[in-house]
């Protein structure tokens, strides 16, 4: 890794503020996610976790505060812009949004033929690959209807990474699955993150957090009020609000 | 009783000639008649709204009034605004209206039906508005409108036969004029309907067949 | 303009008189197709492969004929070629007259195409309800005749109203090709008023305004039937 690329953030927000109706949903965020690192958004729901991913790359436009994608500041009203950002910056939603009407395949190669302007045949191959990487190649010509849940994020994962994203934003990506198939998801995610990917995640998986997070971000009421290595704010005995936050949770699993 | 003779010779040839000219109106009334109830159909989701209460009304307009009533407007008093039609103009304009009126319904739904994640994760790829519509929005709603308007297609065969009652003489008019020289009304309307019915039915294998070929597993038709 | 008023005001009450015929062969026909579609529906899901297989030809033939030649399919065929009806029985020659007025030849033909459409609105809504329902009724001891009869079609005539709202108000927009036979309803009166007195625009346009009224009452009166007739539990389908 140069010098360069070491002091300039892949992404950068600074400030994000959104209001809806006059109440306050995100208040002056910032987050700076460097090369290779994987941030962590944890909070309750309504904390504005998805609200605050979905400003990052403008499916939701916040009122105040600026991006900047590698120390270039991205400015919203230019549409071009708009839709570089988008192309190079992922997402995984929570409940996978896949075309409904493209298969596996083509869920992944589409947007490298509109997009990128791959040639059909090109985005076909690549698609393949990226498929055999989240183990679904066989599952190539079925339409999402057909897939498992677990395997419909797998598919959005590789849909992602298609597009040779510099970083990507994943959405609570195991809360809509049962949870014998969250395991799978988990464990293609914590495979991009040994590959060196960047990623901020919003997650209620606690062991996957303490496991890979290079930055615990605890936000409460669209603000973040706890940010720490995991090391430190769920070191035994932290007191801190994360980690009352992950013991309720845990009570609350073993309470069903 | 009708002569086999006759039927062959005069019958059928003058059934024939009028089948020409239904077909001369079905076929520009469903093709126009679809691509307007997309346009009118997307205006009604997506145009601002003073837009969007122009196209309701009038949609509620056409669907409100019996289509004679609106085949004899446009041929009857329009000329007196200094609007003139042919008996085909009028006929293919009231027809275009109205299909295009029924379609925009069921592309309007079909359009509502589709979830806000389809576009979201577009958008998320780098998708441009257009790229958005074209590649994911169309297709879906495409799909859930197709039974719907394809009902309307087969509706459009039946309703063909007004344009006779604006003089346009089709299948119709000119069983009509045979049973006016025959007085073999039964033999003859029945043939004609047997032209309906064939129309309709052949119609109607069609689109099953291109939604039995367009079918998505886990994509349903709009209720 | 003040004299196109006037003609309007002058012919105003013989249209209207027009209007109750058109809501007359509407109501008649709504019947007519009521009281054939629900044995028909039944008869479809319930009955044997012929009788299926007669109601499938009838349905198929109904909706795939336009009701212009229909009606002059049924008025001419009957009052002109078939009119009197003469045949000998037992020796003796009878004659039936076949002379309809149009107005019952439009109420008939309406009817039994109504009668196509209505039965698929009756069969699917039968067979929207739970299988449970039929075999309770079995195991309670009840013929089949009294469980559908009792239990089935309560239901089911409930779960059409919806259906039926939107058959009203095509088969009211169906009822204006009735004129081309001669009945003198809504459509009929207008165009005659409106061609005499070359005031199209004026006349056609109240004609409209009519139809709209019609159908806004029916509709009401059906939601107001729905919303009587509700069972907790129970939407449309």
């Amino acid at each position: 890794m140069n010098e360069a690329t070491q002091q300039t953030p892949v992404l950068e927000a600074r400030n994000i503020g959104k209001s809806l109706g006059g109440r306050p949903i995100l208040s002056d965020l910032s987050l700076s996610v460097y090369k290779g690192e994987m941030k962590v958004l944890i909070g309750p729901s309504g904390a504005g976790k998805s609200t605050f991913l979905q400003c990052l790359n403008h499916l939701i436009t916040p009122d105040t505060g600026e991006l900047l994608l590698n120390g270039e500041r991205i400015s919203p009203a230019n549409k071009g812009e708009l839709r570089s950002l988008r192309e190079r910056v992922g997402m995984i939603f929570q409940d996978f949004n896949l075309f409904d009407h493209l298969t596996a395949q083509e869920n992944v190669s589409i947007a490298l033929v509109k997009v990128k302007k791959m040639s059909r045949r090109d985005a076909s191959l690549r698609a393949m690959m990226e498929l055999e990487r989240v183990g679904l190649s066989r599952r190539a010509g079925l339409y999402p209807a057909e897939l498992s849940g677990g395997q419909k994020q797998r598919v959005a994962i590789a849909r992602a990474l298609a597009m040779d994203p510099e970083v990507i934003l994943l959405d609570e990506p195991t809360s809509a699955l049962d949870p014998e198939l969250v395991g799978e998801v988990l464990a293609a995610i914590r495979e991009l993150a040994r590959g060196g990917m960047t990623m901020i995640m919003a997650t209620h998986q606690m062991d996957f957090a303490r496991a890979l997070a290079t930055e615990i971000l605890f936000m409460e009421k669209g603000a973040i009020i706890e940010r720490g290595a995991p090391a430190s704010l769920l070191a035994p005995g932290a007191k801190t609000r994360t980690q009352a936050f992950f013991a309720r949770l845990v009570a609350e699993e073993s309470a069903c | 009783m009708l002569s086999l003779d006759m039927f062959w010779n005069r019958v059928i040839p003058a059934l024939n000639e009028g089948l020409f000219f239904s077909l001369s109106l079905i076929i520009p009334s469903a093709v126009i008649g679809f691509l307007g109830g997309v346009c009118i159909g997307a205006l009604r989701v997506y145009a601002p709204p003073a837009v969007r209460r122009i196209a309701d009304f009038h949609v509620g307009v056409i669907r409100g009034v019996p289509l004679l009533l609106q085949l004899y407007f446009l041929y009857y008093a329009l000329p007196k605004w200094g609007v003139r039609f042919s008996p085909y103009q009028a006929a293919l304009l009231g027809f275009i209206l109205c299909s295009s009126a029924y379609h925009s319904e069921y592309i309007r739904g079909a359009l509502l039906s589709i979830r806000q994640g389809q576009v979201k994760a577009a958008y998320a790829l780098g998708f441009s508005t257009l790229q958005m519509a074209l590649c994911i929005v169309i297709p879906q709603a495409v799909r859930r409108a197709l039974p719907g308007c394809g009902n309307e297609i087969i509706y459009l065969i039946k309703y063909s036969s007004l344009a006779y009652v604006l003089t346009f003489i089709e299948l119709t008019g000119h069983a009509k004029e045979l049973t006016a020289r025959s007085f073999h009304y039964i033999e003859i309307y029945f043939t004609a309907g047997m032209y309906y019915l064939a129309m309709t039915s052949l119609a109607a294998w069609l689109l099953g067949l291109l939604e039995k070929k367009t079918r998505i597993p886990g994509f349903g038709a709009q209720k | 303009m003040q004299e196109s008023i006037l003609t309007i005001c002058e012919a105003m009450p013989w249209i209207l008189e027009g209007a109750l015929i058109t809501i007359g062969t509407v109501a008649a026909a709504m019947l007519l197709g009521l009281f054939l579609g629900v044995p028909m529906a039944i008869g479809q899901i319930y009955g044997n492969a012929a009788t299926r297989g007669v109601i499938a030809l009838y349905v198929w033939f109904f909706r795939g004929v336009p009701i212009l030649v229909l009606l002059y399919l049924f008025y001419f065929g009957l009052v002109y070629q078939l009119n009197p009806l003469e045949f000998s029985l037992f020796g003796m020659q009878c004659s039936i007259s076949l002379a309809l007025s149009p107005f019952a030849a439009s109420c008939i033909v309406l009817g039994l195409t109504s009668a196509a459409y209505q039965s698929q609105i009756f069969r699917g809504a039968i067979n929207s309800l739970p299988s449970g329902q039929l075999k309770a009724a079995r195991a309670l001891g009840m013929r089949d005749f009294e469980a559908i009869a009792s239990i089935i079609l309560p239901q089911a005539l409930r779960l059409s109203i919806p259906g039926w709202s939107n058959e009203y108000s095509i088969l009211l927009k169906d009822s204006a090709l009735v004129s081309v036979l001669g009945a003198m309803e809504l459509m009929a009166r207008t165009k005659a008023v409106a061609t005499s007195t070359a005031e199209y625009t004026a006349f056609y346009v109240s004609a409209a305004l009519l139809y709209f009224l019609i159908t806004w009452i029916g509709l009401r009166g059906l939601r107001y039937a729905e919303k009587n007739f509700r069972i907790p539990g129970y939407s449309h389908l």
